[in-house]
């Protein structure tokens, strides 16, 4: 058992760095390995770029948002009563929020676009700044366009936050459990210290379902589809009507069109 | 040499303890912190990173500022530097130990942080970050270190060490530039999306770091046998000098860029910060202690006189540092998140945990920067002796 100072440093050297980077390098590899057996649901529906059109007009007669109720029920995001540590996903704000660029101070933008409330959420950018910063891949984008969070591999650094340009995502400054009124089991709950956002119900689109609050709304003022396809809804109603996208040109290209 | 951190007079193991202290209590509240959450700050939704993420970034400012003697020191020869470019080194290292820990305590599931080595993610800025910091971390150590024993043994360093010097230089102008990067990439975010963020961020480091040595190595004169030389330390006071007129200079080309061009998601955080935006202006006093403070700092520093006098020049590198730490330790990230990209307007102030685990983070980094103090003066103490 010869082992000198210098032998046991080495050695430990060489353990540490194997340690380290072996479950790294393997654990990609398990991933690439999955992918061939992942099957399909049959019944899910089938897009190249997800979408939504939300008809303004029809929100006018809702104080409270009934598909934003809806949708955070069935995601099981907590009431939060302080606003600074409030979970969103989806809610509705004023015009001069939702598109401060068009409504600068003294802009004569009609009493009626003003009180009329406008949904808003993430807008599953086709180029996502907070795909873009974020540190470990655990928010990333599908094919299909949707950006999705893996809350099991966030840390919270918050990079994410500070890249949307449109307050679309949520910190859990603490345990969220407490404030859940009503537990959906069909939807994982959160635990604190990670980041969320509407995820336009990825799991529900690959049963063949639709988003939460597309099913909600009793008015039917959101519309969800695929934009590349030219016989959607999505894209017949934006071909109809003029339509507005927040901040458009900060080169995001978001994926929910406002009609006017 | 890590012997001599063990032995020392009443003064010395007094600072350790001064600093331990601090860094318990700290430590006590981030164990509170990890039990209860983030909501233990100050930070939201809007103001999602607040004290500890400004500290960081002053930080790697006070760790890149340390080249401004490795540069004139290896580049130019300059051999009155030779004599305090361990200090130089040693202070880098406090700073990014201190770094480190300040992305940390601001983590939300800070177990997971191993996250950003099993999944590279080439595309993010913190990945850089994260290889830059630890980078300038390790060539500080080593190059502090192996200079530090070949002193002690009275032989010239080995002449690996020289080509590692030169590579720390570019290195440390890499930390704060790739710092600066996090936040001048983010397109919604008025305040921070201006491409002079980089060479701004370098020339308060390189004021505020050199600033800081320049103090220490005064208290080191001071309270121990070495003597950092006079002529070093005038350096290092020209060097403040230029590069704080230069951190101004930048300051004020954003502020003509912004006013001139009126673009109002950029002149709002300005406003917000000098003059208050729609009734909301907790840092304006702030602020305006900043502007105070360096006007004062460039005259002392700019006329001869001043400048030349030993203890006018400690009091205006302490106004310089107090100056950029209130511009990026307090104004940088709450300024840029107000008013968020919904025009809306929520106001950011540490907690007193959220102070007080801040606190700890630096008592850690002064605890790390007394120990190889000492084991340094120790050494030159004797090499000298």
């Amino acid at each position: 058992m010869a082992v000198d100072r210098r032998e046991f440093i080495k050695i430990a050297g060489v353990s540490v760095i194997g340690l380290t980077l072996g479950p790294a390098l393997k654990l990609e590899e398990k991933v690439e390995a999955s992918e061939g057996k992942v099957r399909r649901d049959p019944k899910a529906l089938k897009g190249k770029r997800w979408a939504m059109v939300v008809d303004t007009r029809k929100c006018e007669k809702c104080k409270k948002c009934v598909a934003a109720e809806a949708c955070h029920a069935y995601h099981n995001v907590p009431k939060i009563p302080d606003p600074k540590r409030e979970i969103k996903w989806i809610w509705q704000e004023s015009f001069e929020h939702a598109f401060p660029h068009l409504a600068a101070e003294g802009e004569h933008i009609g009493e009626e676009i003003k009180r009329r409330p406008f949904v808003i959420l993430c807008n599953h950018c086709k180029h996502p700044p907070c795909v873009r910063v974020c540190p470990t891949k655990a928010t990333f984008q599908r094919e299909d366009g949707i950006v999705m969070m893996d809350m099991h591999r966030c840390i919270g650094c918050r990079f994410c936050m500070a890249a949307c340009p449109y307050g679309s995502r949520s910190f859990n400054w603490m345990d969220p459990r407490p404030y859940i009124t009503k537990e959906n089991p069909e939807y994982p709950t959160r635990t604190k210290g990670v980041v969320e956002k509407c995820d336009f119900c990825a799991e529900r689109i690959d049963q063949g379902l639709l988003p939460v609050c597309v099913e909600a709304c009793p008015e039917k003022a959101l519309v969800f589809g695929d934009i590349n396809d030219p016989n959607s809804e999505v894209s017949k109603l934006v071909e109809k009507h003029f339509t507005l996208r927040r901040k458009l040109e900060l080169g995001t290209d978001p994926q929910v069109y406002y009609i006017i | 040499m890590f012997e001599k951190a063990f032995v020392g007079g009443k003064k010395y193991w007094g600072l350790v303890l001064f600093w331990s202290v601090f860094i318990v209590i700290g430590f006590l509240c981030y164990l509170w912190q990890l039990k209860v959450g983030l909501k233990l700050t100050g930070m939201s939704r809007d103001v999602s990173w607040g004290f500890y993420i400004a500290q960081f970034t002053f930080l790697v400012g006070v760790a890149a500022g340390g080249v401004m003697v490795a540069l004139p020191y290896y580049f130019h020869n300059y051999k009155k530097f030779g004599r305090i470019a361990v200090l130089g080194e040693f202070l880098a290292i406090a700073a990014l130990v201190m770094c480190l820990l300040f992305i940390f305590v601001d983590l939300g599931r800070p177990m997971r942080v191993l996250n950003v080595v099993f999944h590279p993610t080439p595309h993010s800025v913190m990945f850089w970050d994260m290889i830059v910091l630890n980078g300038y971390l390790l060539l500080n150590i080593i190059i502090g270190w192996t200079v530090l024993d070949a002193e002690k043994n009275g032989v010239a360093p080995p002449k690996w060490v020289k080509p590692v010097a030169y590579l720390s230089i570019p290195w440390a102008f890499g930390i704060h530039t790739v710092t600066a990067f996090l936040y001048c990439g983010l397109p919604a975010r008025g305040f921070w999306l201006t491409a002079i963020m980089a060479p701004r961020f370098l020339a308060s480091a390189f004021a505020a770091g050199p600033a800081l040595l320049l103090i220490l190595c005064i208290l080191v004169r001071k309270y121990t046998k070495f003597d950092p030389g006079k002529e070093a330390i005038q350096t290092l006071g020209k060097i403040v000098a230029y590069a704080f007129i230069a951190n101004i200079f930048f300051f004020l080309c954003e502020v003509f860029t912004t006013f001139y061009s009126h673009i109002p998601e950029h002149i709002n955080h300005f406003k917000y910060l000098f003059v208050g935006l729609h009734g909301h202006g907790k840092l304006v006093p702030w602020m305006w202690l900043s502007a105070a403070l360096a006007v004062i700092a460039i005259i002392l520093l700019v006329v001869p006189a001043t400048r030349k006098q030993e203890d006018v020049l400690v009091v205006t590198c302490i106004l310089v540092f107090i100056s950029t730490w209130i511009d990026k330790g307090l104004g940088l990230i709450t300024g840029g998140f107000i008013p968020n990209p919904l025009e809306e307007i929520t106001e950011y102030w540490p907690t007193f945990p959220e102070f007080m685990i801040s606190i700890g983070v630096w008592c850690a980094g002064f605890l790390v920067l007394t120990l190889l103090y000492k084991i340094a003066i120790s050494v030159k103490e004797e090499v000298g002796g």
